[in-house]
């Protein structure tokens, strides 16, 4: 499927989101985080997407949102796109969980919450997973400081 | 009388057990904490990150030049290979175009890596199920070509040979004659694992038909490399999206449908076949020319996304870049292969006996600095 037809399909189902391919060598589509489970069930399920291995999974930090970032390929049809979701809430970042769909995001879901605390709702094991049990402050946002471990140049 | 213990209604208790993280093999500081009905695996839970160095962090300090020799601490055994994620990247993204002559140098040697990371791999798995003489062949052979890569890199192991725009030094003028010294050597070997391992019978019992995974699974889970094709799962970066000049080489993808810890040895086993056909196809052909493009000192990637994949020994391995346009990347995320590998092991493992355990996990070939980070 080229990126025209993903762009077509995606939005008559879901209108809301965002597809552009401004900056980035795949097709982003950006969607509202209520929406986030019916379109990825749909690309998942749908056999003209068929996006049904999810290769990487991870979270930026921008200055106003946390960015949920997806990336999906076919294993059949071989193409791919990325799923974003801006979760404007710094203070507590939720987000619904997507390992039922693909488990392979159990463990990487676990890895985003350990390192940027964005929390999975209906994550079956959601706990620390690189980092102790109680450590403090999560290590991948950009206002983490630690004085002894990171010499800022 | 009242019982204070609990017990089923076949009066067994279930019980945990605590494996690693030091661990003969578990190779490296991975631990798992098992739960057992007798001698039946009941659930099989890693707890990762004992050597978490959180390298993601350390490479929004570093510039595009530095991030390079912290990849190849990640995973050792492909050293070269993900130091080639990170320069392919790079390259990709400031459009440099490099020299032929690099393209040949890097595949050559993603390929040694790929061999040397196999023998390791066999040995210690023979080792693993307790045949010290396969690691000693596996040793062997694995030296030899950390030997030719110290003469050419420099290093043995953690070569950094990789620079943007090219390799860091040209070629050792002993490289060519002595990689055409170690493949003639080596097909011998190759055929000397089959008759030591493949076809031992008590080998044979205990891995055909163990810790099988299917095709969903495997997709599901996310595992990929010679695991993965095991089960069916074409994912062979080298073939699916080619880079270097993969795309003008002859090999095969190795596929197998069984998905047992048998064709999971088995897919390596060809893969070093397929390793030495690439090889051979180019030693003789290593065209004249430079050893690197020119590029700036100071390394500024546009502002945008970059993924880069790339076919390690142990799977994917992506490198994902979002950047401002800056010195240093904003954020930077390595899919590691052997991350999503190791999150099958539950599914693998689960239901079979707590002996198997050890040789399906030899089969998923997992390095430790790979899954941490």
């Amino acid at each position: 499927m080229t990126n025209e037809e993903f762009t077509k399909t995606i939005n008559s189902w879901v209108p809301e989101a965002e597809c552009s391919e401004e900056g980035s060598e795949f097709l982003n589509v950006i969607v509202p985080k209520e929406k986030l489970i019916e379109l990825i069930t749909k690309l998942k399920e749908d056999h003209s997407t068929h996006l049904d291995y999810m290769f990487c999974l991870t979270c930026v930090d921008w200055p106003e949102h946390f960015q949920m970032v997806y990336h999906l390929k076919s294993s059949d049809l071989d193409h791919m796109l990325v799923l974003k979701v801006n979760l404007e809430d710094k203070e507590n970042p939720e987000v619904e969980t997507v390992c039922q769909l693909y488990r392979t995001a159990e463990l990487h879901e676990r890895e985003v919450y350990d390192l940027f605390g964005v929390r999975f709702l209906n994550h079956p094991d959601l706990r620390r997973i690189l980092l102790t049990d109680d450590w403090e402050g999560y290590p991948l946002r950009k206002d983490y400081v630690d004085e002894i471990n990171i010499v800022s140049l | 009388m009242e019982q204070d213990v609990i017990v089923s209604s076949d009066g067994t208790q279930e019980y945990f057990i605590n494996m690693g993280p030091q661990h003969p093999s578990t190779h490296g500081v991975l631990r798992l904490v098992l739960t057992l009905d007798g001698e039946i695996l009941e659930k099989v839970e890693p707890h990762i990150g004992y050597i978490h160095r959180s390298i993601e962090k350390m490479c929004e300090k570093d510039n595009y030049r530095q991030i390079i020799h912290l990849t190849d601490r990640m995973d050792y055994l492909s050293a070269h290979i993900n130091n080639h994620a990170v320069c392919l990247a790079i390259e990709k993204a400031l459009e440099v175009e490099i020299p032929e002559r690099v393209k040949y140098i890097r595949v050559i040697m993603d390929e040694l890596t790929r061999i040397s990371s196999h023998t390791l791999w066999w040995g210690v798995m023979g080792m693993d199920l307790g045949a010290i003489t396969s690691f000693l062949y596996g040793f062997r052979d694995h030296e030899h070509i950390t030997e030719i890569f110290e003469e050419t890199c420099g290093a043995r192991l953690t070569m950094n040979y990789n620079v943007p725009g090219g390799v860091m030094y040209d070629l050792h003028p002993n490289f060519v004659q002595r990689v055409k010294d170690f493949i003639k050597d080596f097909k011998v070997k190759l055929v000397e694992y089959d008759t030591l391992l493949s076809g031992n019978i008590i080998f044979l019992e205990r891995t055909k038909g163990i810790g099988i995974l299917s095709k969903e699974d495997a997709i599901s889970f996310g595992v990929t490399g010679p695991a993965g094709r095991a089960s069916g799962f074409s994912c062979d970066v080298r073939k699916k999206e080619p880079y270097g000049i993969y795309d003008q080489l002859d090999f095969k993808e190795i596929l197998y449908t069984e998905g047992d810890t048998f064709s999971r040895y088995k897919a390596r086993i060809d893969e070093m076949w397929e390793s030495i056909k690439i090889i051979e196809q180019l030693i003789d052909k290593i065209p004249e020319g430079d050893f690197q493009a020119k590029t700036r000192n100071v390394i500024k990637l546009p502002k945008g996304e970059f993924y880069q994949k790339v076919e390690t020994a142990r799977g994917e391995l992506g490198l994902y870049i979002v950047s401002t346009g800056g010195m240093n990347p904003y954020r930077l995320k390595f899919r590691s292969p052997g991350f999503s590998n190791l999150s099958a092991l539950d599914k693998m493992a689960r239901g079979g006996k707590i002996a198997d355990l050890v040789a399906i996990m030899s089969t998923l070939d997992l390095v430790v600095p790979d899954i941490d980070r």
